[in-house]
């Protein structure tokens, strides 16, 4: 092949080729650009089509498919008005309830969860006890239990309370209507894997700047706020994006316990009853869906750069 | 009196702000909250000192879990053994009732084809993408493309795949695309693509790979990028190239993110129920176990087949996540 031999490489004085260079050499071909094009265009294909019939006017939608647009463009806005305020969809007020709703939980069940783990992912790496490692293992493997499984007892909990033969241990909440009970179940799920994508950062923080720390007097909880809190801010940032598109795009702890009124309801909630009884309405169908993946995308693209790279730190290892 | 658009605005407008100041306010009194007790408890001194930071520093996290994850596994086996309303004991039955009724049957194979095909097609299709996009130039923008679809949720991805798989009278025009495509192939009447069984069942995974592919390039991505310089190099030396190096070099080194990429996109396939409630609500025989479970419990009301089912697909994950734990032992033991 073409690749130098050592000798080559040193009577020519340069480098030999890095790894990762090497192999992307044997697989450059014309025909796999032309695959990766393909599957590029593929996957881009359905968003465009959702947005460019979010576009146009009703009777277009039902005469002609949206790749016609490009044929005769007619672009209106007014779907999106529709969508938001009017109620479109039967609903007085439209989508607008709901897309604030989004917001609303979405916020709040990023930075619980977020704080939370930050400080028992501390706690596990540099105040060590006893069994702090079995702890942490127990911690990673209750990712395993499916959303599904904690539905039912934690619906029960929050609506009656917890009673162990006549003595109430927990009183029962009045939470129905409220946000509450969808940031507590959003901030338990979100645990187990912001403790242990987080600990893997903090671990690795240099032992030299704790001991220091210790040495001079500060607390835990000064280390926490002044020395790991800024130094983690990377990885912070980058689970706190994760979380939140996780939970903007939640569907099912939302529909358990939220329900489906616009008091709390997320748009995830609404767009999946609109999708199985409003068929039809293409227009109006792919403008809600576009609104409730435009936030995401915007996410998504202003910051991908630091989210990909942050949460694989500590993840792969080379 | 008919009330306009414009008063529908404003007292939407107000609910808005009324609905996020509250959510600000949450936040900020927790925020509060903790620095009032980190405040005070940075205070404390001596021997008291080191428990107290770790009840505060893990107490609520171990807690939240608990009542989150721990108590609500061990209460929804105990139910799976109940009868629908909790109030008499059953036995086995509703494991019975699961692995013999012949409606649950489908939804036992649905599953398992999900399983296998999505997770394997998403990571085979996200390996190949890895391998082939680093060295072509505009490499960023083809990946932010296909990783796009992680940033929109299954029920939006939903919507617009159900677009795309939308059909219509043979007499009327097509506006779904693949309609379009296959009358565009020379079919004159393509079938209504979600109501054909079994070919619907794949045409929902579709969605899955769809959405999963972009993350597994990434991942992938960023673990052949860290093979070492000097494994590659000798194997050139030693003449391997092009598909040889491929299978014999980058897929052992790189095996350990591979399985943990096709494990994590197996637990979110087995457990997300998004598409298939989405796109056909269960029906036209594309029910898998994630969607059954909710519609037992929260549907037909039976708690206890509901638990059942739970209890099977908690069993289900279990053997791929005691494999993650076993390899991150194994690398903790060597760092």
């Amino acid at each position: 092949m073409s690749s130098q031999t050592p000798d080559q490489a040193a009577t020519s004085g340069t480098a030999p080729l890095p790894a990762a260079k090497a192999i992307r050499k044997s697989f450059s071909s014309p025909l796999g650009s032309f695959f990766v094009i393909v599957v590029t265009i593929l996957w881009t294909i359905p968003t465009v089509g959702l947005l460019a019939t979010s576009l146009r006017p009703k009777q277009d939608v039902a005469d002609s498919g949206w790749w016609s647009v490009f044929a005769h463009p007619h672009l209106i806005l007014s779907n999106y008005h529709t969508v938001l305020f009017d109620g479109g969809f039967g609903v007085s007020g439209g989508l607008m309830p709901y897309m604030v709703n989004s917001l609303a939980i979405s916020v709040p069940a990023t930075i619980f969860p977020l704080v939370l783990a930050a400080m028992a992912a501390y706690a596990l790496a540099w105040v060590r006890f006893r069994g702090s490692d079995t702890l942490f293992f127990l911690i990673f493997a209750l990712q395993v239990v499916p959303l599904q499984m904690a539905l039912i007892p934690l619906l029960q909990l929050f609506s009656g309370g917890a009673h162990l033969g006549g003595v109430t241990i927990i009183p029962q909440f009045n939470l129905s209507g409220t946000y509450a009970p969808v940031w507590l179940a959003h901030t338990m799920f979100a645990l187990p894997l912001a403790t242990f994508l987080l600990h893997n950062f903090i671990a690795q923080l240099p032992r030299d700047l704790m001991e220091a720390a210790v040495v001079d007097g500060a607390s835990h909880f000064k280390i926490f706020r002044s020395i790991v809190l800024p130094l983690c801010a990377p990885a912070l940032a980058s689970f706190a994006i994760f979380q939140f598109l996780w939970v903007w795009n939640d569907l099912l702890v939302a529909l358990t316990f939220a329900g489906g009124t616009p008091d709390v309801a997320p748009m995830t909630v609404r767009l999946a009853q609109l999708a199985g009884s409003f068929g039809g309405r293409w227009e109006l169908l792919t403008a809600g869906a576009f609104l409730s993946i435009i936030i995401p995308l915007l996410v998504f693209f202003g910051l991908q750069r630091y989210f990909v790279r942050g949460l694989l730190a500590g993840s792969v290892k080379g | 009196m008919p009330v306009t658009s414009a008063q529908f605005a404003d007292s939407a407008w107000s609910d808005a702000a009324i609905k996020l100041g509250n959510s600000f306010g949450a936040i900020a009194g927790f925020l509060g909250i903790l620095l009032v007790i980190f405040f005070a408890a940075g205070r404390a001194t001596g021997r008291f000192g080191r428990p107290l930071a770790l009840l505060i520093f893990l107490g609520p996290a171990v807690l939240l879990l608990l009542v989150g994850l721990v108590v609500p596994l061990i209460r929804t086996i105990y139910l799976s053994f109940r009868n629908d309303d909790s109030s008499r004991f059953l036995g086995v039955k509703n494991y019975s009732w699961a692995l013999t009724d012949q409606s649950i049957h489908q939804v036992l194979l649905n599953t398992l084809l999900w399983l296998v095909i999505a997770p394997l097609a998403a990571t085979g299709l996200g390996l190949a993408l890895a391998l082939l996009v680093d060295r072509m130039r505009w490499q960023a923008l083809y990946k932010s493309l296909i990783f796009m679809p992680m940033a929109i949720s299954l029920v939006g991805a939903s919507i617009i795949w159900k677009f795309v798989y939308d059909t219509r009278d043979s007499a009327q025009r097509q506006t779904g695309l693949l309609s379009q495509l296959a009358v565009w192939l020379g079919w004159k009447s393509p079938p209504n693509w979600i109501l054909s069984h079994p070919l619907n069942n794949f045409l929902l995974m579709v969605v899955m790979v769809w959405v999963q592919t972009g993350f597994a390039m990434v991942v992938l991505s960023a673990a052949i990028k860290a093979i070492p310089d000097e494994v590659t190099e000798a194997a050139r030396l030693d003449g391997a190239s092009g598909l040889r190096l491929f299978w014999y070099v980058t897929v052992p080194m790189i095996r350990t993110t591979l399985v943990v990429v096709l494990t994590t996109v197996m637990i979110v396939t087995l457990k997300a129920f998004d598409i298939v409630r989405t796109m056909t609500g269960g029906n036209f025989g594309t029910q898998v176990l994630a969607n059954e479970m909710y519609s037992q419990s929260f549907v037909q009301f039976n708690v206890g087949r509901g638990s059942a089912l739970a209890v099977i697909l908690f069993l289900a994950v279990l053997p791929l996540v005691g494999y993650n734990i076993v390899q991150l032992r194994k690398e903790r033991a060597t760092r």
